[in-house]
């Protein structure tokens, strides 16, 4: 168990990097809390697998030192950081027997079998794989061999963190749930660090106390579920988290109002001195609500998804699409032409980042 | 739904059924054919029932001959399997060194069977040869066309120059289709160099070895050219090995007759032989998965 530190680090696969497009993960200065299950989220190619690398050791960092409980083990080899690490494809020793497999860490260790047998035991039954322990690991099924793979990490005393690299993909998915349900649980008993690498924001969202969006090699943010869907500290914050995306869209703003396309928008603070550069005003389609009269921006209905708890409706506001979330058993009135915001709920980016305003 | 029957269909078999008749079906037949039959030449047979084979399953030539082929196959498979998994994995994963050590590799497979006979005659010559020069100047007494061990040691070494490659290449296939995250795992697990062998690249090849095993077995049961270039089945028959000896009778003595039952045993003896490691072999893995 330990807090991971990960001090000005930074890597790039060139030996001679000459700009930020040169790394392949760009410098970061986090702490990350002891027992607490962090989620890295983006897109493929944005350096969670490289973060992910560096942390394992499998990877050495070209800059910065990632420290376990204040220990420096950047330049250390994986089998001496107590690491443990699940795969996206299940690795299971073949020719071996469910048991043989979970003992294998603790023999390569040269512990005796006594302690072996009682650990295992242990973790069989954590992981629910007693039944199996006899049986040769081959055969079993996708998700079975996961678990085997992660009582592999689990069986030793010391493990600091555990790594967990997309492992759900290659498992069906109605057992994906109850894995992921079962990992939960085990995070809950054990209380261990667990590193949880995926591109599905709901498997992030549902499994992590805190989610680390990453985007082209930066940690755009890190945060609560919650923080990640209130507050997007950026724009493709706003896009990759929620179903649908969050509505961008530029705008002016002066005081407590922002204007779009010449229709005003109030929001619930004042900004200063945000003229000259690039402005967008962020708001989650479940604050967009839809309205006729006055008041509002105009918009054309194109479509209404109706996918169960809510229908999603796709408008067009001026050549631009905005969704906008209806609660199932609510009317979507006919004559619907105009949208309106929560105020509370409108965020304003500068620069794809978010600008925090003052009371207004 | 019915189905429709369109007999027809059966025409389009016809190429491939003489084709196959002609080279495989007729010659195996006039081989059977040759065996139960004698003949004093003028085209002129008489129905000699199993009298042929009973006489070189009792013949101690044939079982001598046998014994040898036994031995030869026994110790190339040996030394070629081993040290084909040794070689494959040492051979550089990716890059230009990749590339030039497949090619290398590949290169004593393209070189045809008998030119690899003719190198190795000549290569092994006391009086012009290279290694049997180079022998014969550090005082080692090597001439394998006199003397029976360096005869065999002579075309064993052929053998593993000219086949091994085959066993490190299919090995090398095996190794290369070996995901990542199994090393990657292994030595989170601290598992030593060994093991890594033993659990993870042992098992991941055991299908190619299976392959690599029969091929070499076959290949070396029906072997040849080369002995035949080098050797030519002596010094006095020392390595008369089952094919040798077969054309020897065939055609040096045109026993017709003995000759084609020899031949009948022969191909009985590899396909029982591959049936039984291949059943053998696709069992443990049944096992195993179980």
């Amino acid at each position: 168990m330990a807090e991971i530190h990960l001090k000005d680090l930074a890597h790039s696969y060139l030996p001679h990097p000459s700009g930020p497009a040169d790394y392949a993960l760009k410098k970061i200065d986090h702490v990350w809390e002891d027992g607490k299950a962090y989620a890295l989220l983006g897109p493929s190619g944005c350096g969670k697998s490289t973060l992910l690398n560096i942390i394992s050791g499998l990877l050495t960092p070209s800059e910065g030192q990632v420290l376990f409980d204040g220990e420096d083990v950047s330049r250390l080899p994986t089998e001496q950081r107590h690491i443990a690490q699940v795969f996206q494809f299940p690795v299971v020793y073949d020719t071996m027997t469910v048991y043989d497999n979970l003992a294998f860490p603790l023999r390569n260790r040269g512990r005796d079998e006594e302690t072996i047998a009682s650990r295992v035991k242990d973790i069989a039954e954590m992981l629910e794989l007693t039944p199996d322990l006899n049986k040769k690991a081959r055969g079993l099924t996708a998700d079975a061999k996961q678990k085997i793979s992660l009582g592999r990490g689990l069986v030793r005393h010391r493990v600091a963190a555990i790594l967990f690299d997309e492992p759900l993909t290659v498992i069906d998915p109605h057992l994906k749930w109850m894995l992921r349900m079962q990992l939960k649980a085990l995070h809950k008993k054990l209380n261990r660090t667990m590193i949880y690498v995926t591109h599905d924001q709901t498997e992030a969202l549902t499994f992590a106390d805190k989610v680390v969006v990453m985007y082209e090699g930066d940690v755009v943010q890190m945060g609560t579920p919650q923080e990640l869907f209130e507050r997007p500290t950026h724009t493709f914050v706003g896009y990759f988290i929620g179903s649908p995306g969050m509505n961008v869209l530029p705008a002016h703003v002066d005081g407590s109002e922002a204007y779009v396309e010449g229709c005003t928008v109030n929001l619930d603070r004042g900004y200063r001195g945000l003229s000259g550069s690039n402005l967008e005003i962020g708001v989650r389609p479940e604050f967009t609500h839809l309205t006729s009269g006055r008041e509002g921006l105009p918009v054309t209905i194109k479509r209404v998804e109706d996918i169960g708890r809510f229908k999603i409706v796709r408008a067009d506001f001026f050549g631009r699409e905005v969704n906008i979330t209806v609660p199932d058993g609510q009317p979507i009135s006919p004559d619907a032409n105009r949208i309106m915001f929560d105020p509370n709920h409108v965020n304003i980016y500068s620069d794809g980042w978010i600008v925090n305003g003052e009371a207004a | 739904m019915e189905k429709t029957l369109n007999n027809k269909a059966w025409w389009m078999v016809l190429p491939v059924l003489l084709l196959v008749a002609f080279s495989a079906v007729i010659p195996l037949m006039t081989v059977v054919n040759y065996s139960v039959q004698d003949t004093f030449g003028n085209n002129e047979f008489y129905w000699a029932g199993l009298e042929w084979y009973a006489e070189i399953i009792n013949s101690s030539r044939f079982h001598d001959a046998l014994m040898r082929q036994f031995f030869f196959t026994f110790v190339i498979l040996v030394i070629e399997i081993p040290l084909g998994i040794f070689i494959a994995l040492h051979m550089p994963k990716k890059g230009l060194w990749a590339s030039l050590t497949l090619v290398l590799m590949a290169l004593p497979l393209l070189i045809p069977w008998n030119v690899v006979g003719t190198i190795w005659q000549i290569f092994g010559r006391v009086d012009i040869g290279l290694l049997g020069a180079a022998m014969d100047a550090i005082g080692i007494d090597y001439n394998y066309t006199q003397n029976i061990f360096d005869a065999w040691a002579t075309i064993i070494i052929m053998d593993v120059w000219h086949w091994t490659s085959l066993v490190a290449l299919l090995c090398y296939a095996g190794l290369q289709s070996i995901p990542d995250a199994y090393f990657q795992a292994a030595k989170i697990d601290g598992a030593s160099r060994w093991a890594i062998f033993r659990y993870i690249e042992l098992p991941k090849m055991h299908r190619v070895l299976l392959i690599a095993f029969l091929l070499r077995f076959m290949d070396s049961f029906m072997i040849y050219t080369e002995p035949f270039v080098v050797t030519g089945g002596g010094p006095g028959n020392s390595t008369t090995l089952l094919s040798l000896d077969l054309v020897k009778m065939a055609i040096g003595q045109f026993d017709l007759g003995p000759a084609a039952a020899f031949s009948i045993v022969y191909f009985l003896i590899i396909l029982l032989l591959s049936w039984v490691f291949y059943t053998a072999m696709t069992n443990y893995d049944k096992g195993e998965s179980q």
